[in-house]
């Protein structure tokens, strides 16, 4: 068993009286690359928010998040700070807003740097400089002196990557960082990604609806719906062999690549994702799966030795 | 490039000839302004006197000027007190809402319900009218309106994603204060203040005018235009000058307010000029 660099444990959070994630657990791998794979609605910002002990005020978490013996969501304001940006870091979807519109590229990336490296400003200047460079952010000290609204959105995302892997942190959690990106702008994006990841020995947790990104990135992929963990594996055994229902017709909706279209209808899942608080009680996905019986009234658990399905009906 | 609108143009030149007007006092005036010649009352504008002279044959240009000076020097202190507490007020409301925030805003709506006037002569009555009591008072009662509107330009950068990816990368409160809400509002903040600018020198001017501003040495506009009051239908001019000049700068400032808005909200820009 390799190091583990994170455990949750039973992670709920709720959104008034609405659990939105259900009593999640799981655990990265030092090292390693995890997908987090879900729809709209299933729970993933709000488990990568909660990770970093970052929900706001109107949501309340409870279980566990573990990393080096600390729990994040019982650590003070205080300790969360230095840890966060400096061991755990995170990068967001929408790199048009995520940037300060009146702080220029350079100071914005030496933010981090200067919290949690205590470097004067001109050092943390020539730091963020060697970070826009190695992002490969062209014309690097230029870029420094620009706005945000100057950037593309590659660009742009490149000096979130920047910023978020300043202080080489121990955990990266990526929230859907290519989504809103151009499809050629992803693939490059998906590369810096994976080699910084590697290059700084960090853990990756890669949020994301695309399964095509997990598995060209990630080596362990968990999928989530209506709040709850329902299958969890290596990325070959989970794509290859799905043994939950809701994993099988997610893989059965994406096209092959030689395929002629439209020579068939694309599969879909029938129905859709319920809102907040109308999923059925017991399996989440039950009224939407063409295996469900009664059984599936009571929520199954998580069952299996490293490939693990929470159905009651799995795949063979 | 971005069209400079008239209004801060207008504006500009109003404000620029109060500032340059104060700034030669300092070196020169045409006379003495505090020299009294009563041999020399009521003259009418000419050669000698370019706008004439007082009761007390003392040159109006000259005390114009000098009244410039308190003038400007009362507006700054004013918006420096006003900001400086207020600005701390709102931002700190913003960041940890809850009751802090309705115990700041409470207590805004309560001083905003009270005149700046009366304060100042609360102030006047327990301590002694001094330009300094003017100050602190018109200060005090224009912190409220720099508190709001820090706050509520607050809330809305508060909810950005810039700030949740601060917080990410571990900046505290006070760092997302300093380096994001602030400079995110700065715009907002320099109008507000060229606009508190104008209600300070019109403050300063009535109080001035009661007797609860400037002592009797210094030369103000609110004393001058009270003290020509007496001569109105000697001197009638006497009372125009400081009047006019009163109206010009609290409207220059107005203008440069509405200007700096202007120039600094590109949406508004947009919108005008759609609609153009």
């Amino acid at each position: 068993m390799t190091a583990v660099a994170l455990t949750v444990e039973n992670l709920t959070v709720r959104v008034g009286p609405i659990a939105a994630v259900q009593g999640v657990s799981f655990q990265l791998a030092a090292g390693k690359r995890t997908g987090l794979i879900g729809e709209s609605g299933s729970g993933k910002t709000l488990t990568a928010l909660a990770l970093l002990s970052l929900l706001p005020d109107t949501l309340s978490a409870s279980g566990h998040v573990i990393y080096e013996g600390m729990d994040l969501l019982t650590l003070n304001e205080r300790a969360l700070c230095r840890l966060r940006g400096d061991r755990l870091a995170m990068i967001f979807q929408e790199p048009m807003t995520a940037l300060n519109p009146v702080m220029k590229i350079g100071q914005q990336v030496a933010e981090p740097l200067q919290l949690h490296r205590g470097l004067s400003a001109a050092a943390a200047q020539a730091a963020a400089l060697r970070m826009l460079e190695h992002v490969r952010i062209p014309d690097a000290a230029e870029k420094m002196h620009a706005y945000p609204h100057q950037l593309s959105g590659g660009q742009r995302q490149r000096a979130m990557i920047a910023m978020a892997m300043a202080c080489s942190p121990a955990i990266l959690i990526a929230d859907e960082p290519t989504t809103a990106l151009d499809v050629t702008v992803q693939a490059q994006i998906l590369h810096l990604l994976s080699d910084l990841v590697d290059e700084h020995g960090s853990t990756l947790l890669l949020i994301t609806h695309d399964l095509p990104v997990v598995a060209t990135v990630c080596e362990r992929v968990i999928v989530l719906y209506g709040g709850h963990i329902v299958e969890e594996g290596t990325v070959d055994d989970v794509f290859s062999a799905p043994r939950h229902p809701y994993t099988r017709a997610l893989l059965d909706a994406i096209p092959a690549l030689d395929e002629e279209l439209p020579s068939r209808k694309l599969a879909a899942i029938p129905g859709s994702v319920p809102g907040l608080g109308q999923f059925p009680p017991g399996c989440p996905f039950r009224n939407r799966c063409p295996r469900a019986t009664h059984v599936c009234e009571t929520m199954p658990a998580l069952e299996g030795d490293g490939h693990r399905a929470a159905c009651w009906h799995p795949l063979p | 490039m971005r069209r400079v609108p008239p209004t801060l143009i207008a504006g500009g030149v109003l404000v620029g000839l109060v500032i340059v007007a104060a700034a030669i006092s300092l070196i020169w005036t045409p006379a003495d302004p505090g020299h009294v010649e009563v041999s020399q009352r009521f003259r009418p504008p000419g050669d000698a006197f370019a706008l004439g002279t007082d009761n007390l044959g003392r040159d109006v240009l000259s005390r114009l000027m000098v009244g410039a000076r308190n003038t400007l020097l009362i507006g700054i202190v004013t918006v420096l007190i006003a900001a400086g507490l207020g600005v701390p007020l709102g931002g700190i409301a913003a960041l940890y809402r809850g009751p802090f925030e309705a115990a700041t805003m409470r207590l805004a709506d309560v001083l905003l319900a009270f005149p700046a006037i009366l304060l100042a002569m609360l102030f006047a009555a327990v301590f002694r009218p001094s330009t300094v009591t003017a100050m602190a008072a018109i200060g005090i009662a224009l912190v409220p309106v720099f508190a709001r509107v820090v706050r509520g330009a607050g809330l809305q950068v508060m909810e950005q994603d810039y700030v949740t990816v601060a917080r990410t990368y571990g900046s505290g409160q006070l760092w997302i204060f300093a380096h994001h809400l602030l400079p995110n509002v700065g715009s907002v903040l320099i109008v507000q203040a060229t606009v508190a600018f104008a209600i300070a020198i019109l403050a300063e001017a009535a109080l001035s005018y009661l007797g609860l501003g400037a002592p009797q040495t210094t030369p103000s506009w609110g004393r001058m235009l009270s003290e020509a009051q007496s001569f109105l239908s000697q001197a009638p001019l006497l009372a125009l000058w400081p009047g006019l000049s009163i109206a010009l700068a609290v409207l220059g400032f107005n203008l440069l307010g509405d200007g700096l808005r202007d120039l600094l909200d590109p949406k508004l820009v947009e919108r005008v000029a759609a609609q153009a």
